[in-house]
């Protein structure tokens, strides 16, 4: 390989929208069928010959298929800018990086803000409710589309890590590794119950019109920046915010009212409006709405390491948070536990921080040199230069 | 090249069969691993306490989990390994018979060892200054000690025995010496072995 000795290489990066025709409909876990179906996505780097270096990074609930790009609302970097580009774990220059935006999410894949073909309005609640099973499948026609039969690895954090494990499960074969990062086999309840809240907070909104907002020229913008703001609590450790805010005030004494006294109220502000700006409400619900119904034992048997058991031979890295309370680190044991018991091979690491499970998108040294490490011996054992 | 390979893993590579499964209980970086995929084609696989040691067994391509074997060694199902290995630590678990039990649950065989405190360097310490042994196999003053579960060559023979375990190989080793085969029942080798390893079955 030739690489320019002066100047760090530009990352190639293409994308767009994929569009499976009427024909090549996504079967869904509901019975429903979804057609036309269309793929938004981003690749960094090139498919080399053998076609032996592609790597899926799957995005969690609020993230979209710009995770190394600069995302066109926002102006932000991408949400994985961290972990891919030139020098970092992922480094474009070897691999063939590949993320997509979910079915059912609101950056360019097919999802509730879509046009149903049946009405040709907005899907609204007439869109099915989707699974990470859903999701998945439709990764997986995306990627055959690109002319990728094997992944080199699936890589994700929170509900990314989720679409891992279901990768490894429904699809064995076309994987050479996993990584699951800060993510769980299951939602409990604690988890449903907050997806709850944020979802009764955009229903509640009178801009939601019953979910057909767009035909009323309206968005239900509070009931989300709620549910956002609740949700973001769960994403940060008690000890993260306590470090980053504590009892500090917005302004000198306190207004002796509602407005945002206090900075974490502020923050929590900012993070529900800005939010509004690039997410779409009903995406929220069927998005949450496919993490509360993801409960991979309960599709085998009950047992997790059922799900596992063609998945010998993937080699699977599995990462948690010690802090993480929205999917701890014995959720992370349990799936290490299923592998195991599937005789899979597996690596754990639980990572030191104080951060909450918002870790996985921060400045973590431990995480990156664990995903350097099992990334740079995965593509030496897969033969790649 | 490389450093000389230590005494007790030049051992461990002589007692383990080419190809079998192999868990190391306390990888650390994972040095032992890496020499046994090498040298003997085994499947290998780790269980680390320190994130920093697994990132660096990551980083060699080793299957490695980050967990404690005084609690996460029910990872893993009955008979998953051939091997297991656990390298001079027994003495620092909390329930050592526990553990021992646990070794023999999950692998075939169990390759294990333990420094003997009826060695004569111990005797010889206690008996004339009267404190804690600080010897060169167990250098550290007894308030700063990792081990908690001190034992000697008969006490080992007596709990294997009492776990129905058999000792189907058993050597002693000194730092720096190669390790030579003994009878563990052996009256003098309670006080010449400093280190002793075993390999150990179950005896059903």
């Amino acid at each position: 390989m030739t690489r320019a000795a002066t100047a760090i290489p530009e990352i190639e990066i293409n994308g767009g929208t994929m569009r499976f025709p009427a024909g090549r409909a996504l079967r869904l876990d509901s019975g429903a069928k979804l057609e036309p179906l269309e793929i938004a996505y981003e690749t960094y780097g090139r498919l080399n010959a053998d076609k032996s270096n592609a790597i899926l990074v799957c995005h969690a609930l609020t993230g979209d298929q710009h995770a190394a790009s600069t995302h066109p609302v926002t102006g932000k970097p991408g949400w994985w800018d961290r972990v891919i580009g030139p020098g970092r774990p992922l480094d474009p220059s070897r691999y063939f990086i590949i993320c997509t935006n979910v079915v059912g999410g609101c950056m360019g894949s097919t999802g509730p803000a879509s046009t149903n073909p049946a009405t040709n309005q907005p899907y609204g609640l007439a869109f099915p409710v989707i699974t990470i099973g859903d999701m998945v499948r439709a990764q997986a026609m995306l990627i055959e589309a690109l002319g990728v039969e094997t992944l080199l690895a699936v890589v994700g954090g929170s509900m990314g890590g989720m679409q891992v494990l279901q990768w490894a499960a429904d699809f064995p074969d076309r994987l050479f590794s996993a990584v699951c990062i800060a993510a769980a086999p299951r939602h409990s309840a604690q988890n449903i119950a907050f997806h709850e809240v944020g979802r009764q907070a955009i229903m509640a909104d009178p801009d939601w019109r019953g979910g057909a907002y767009e035909q009323a020229g309206v968005r239900p913008e509070k009931g989300l920046a709620v549910a956002r703001m609740a949700a973001h609590i769960t994403y940060l450790s008690e000890a993260a915010l306590q470090r980053k805010f504590g009892r500090q005030l917005q302004r000198d004494g306190l207004s002796w009212g509602f407005d945002a006294d206090f900075q974490v109220e502020s923050y929590l502000r900012h993070q529900g409006a800005a939010f509004v700006d690039r997410f779409d409400a009903n995406s929220y619900l069927y998005i949450t709405r496919a993490l509360d119904y993801f409960d991979l034992a309960a599709q085998h048997g009950g047992v997790l390491a059922n799900a596992f058991q063609r998945a010998r031979m993937v080699r699977f890295c599995v990462l948690s948070f010690a802090s993480d309370w929205l999917y701890p680190t014995s959720e992370s044991r349990d799936i290490v536990r299923a592998l195991n018991a599937a005789g899979a091979r597996a690596s754990f690491v639980e990572i030191e921080t104080d951060k909450g499970h918002d870790a996985f998108f921060l400045d973590e040294p431990q995480l990156d040199a664990a995903l350097r490490g099992f990334f740079a011996s995965t593509a030496q054992a897969r033969g790649l230069a | 090249m490389s450093a000389p390979i230590r005494e007790d893993f030049r051992e461990i590579l002589r007692l383990v069969k080419p190809g079998s499964r192999v868990l190391d209980v306390g990888c650390e970086d994972g040095e032992l691993l890496e020499l046994l995929t090498r040298e003997k084609g085994v499947d290998a696989q780790g269980l680390e306490i320190s994130p920093e040691n697994v990132s660096a067994c990551l980083a060699k391509g080793l299957a490695v989990v980050q967990g404690d074997g005084d609690r996460d060694l029910d990872h893993f199902p009955t008979r998953a390994f051939d091997y297991a290995i656990l390298s001079k630590t027994l003495q620092q678990m909390r329930e050592p018979k526990h553990v021992l039990s646990e070794l023999l649950r999950i692998a075939e065989r169990a390759i294990v060892s333990v420094p003997n405190f009826a060695h004569w360097r111990m005797r010889l310490s206690l008996m004339t200054r009267g404190r804690m042994p600080e010897t060169r196999a167990l250098p550290d003053p007894w308030w700063a000690t990792a081990n908690i579960h001190l034992c000697t060559l008969k006490d080992f023979t007596d709990l294997c025995r009492d776990l129905g375990l058999r000792i189907e190989a058993c050597a002693a080793m000194s730092a720096g010496k190669p390790a030579r085969s003994m009878d563990p029942d052996g009256v003098l080798e309670n006080w010449r072995a400093e280190t002793a390893i075993f390999l150990l079955s179950r005896a059903d």
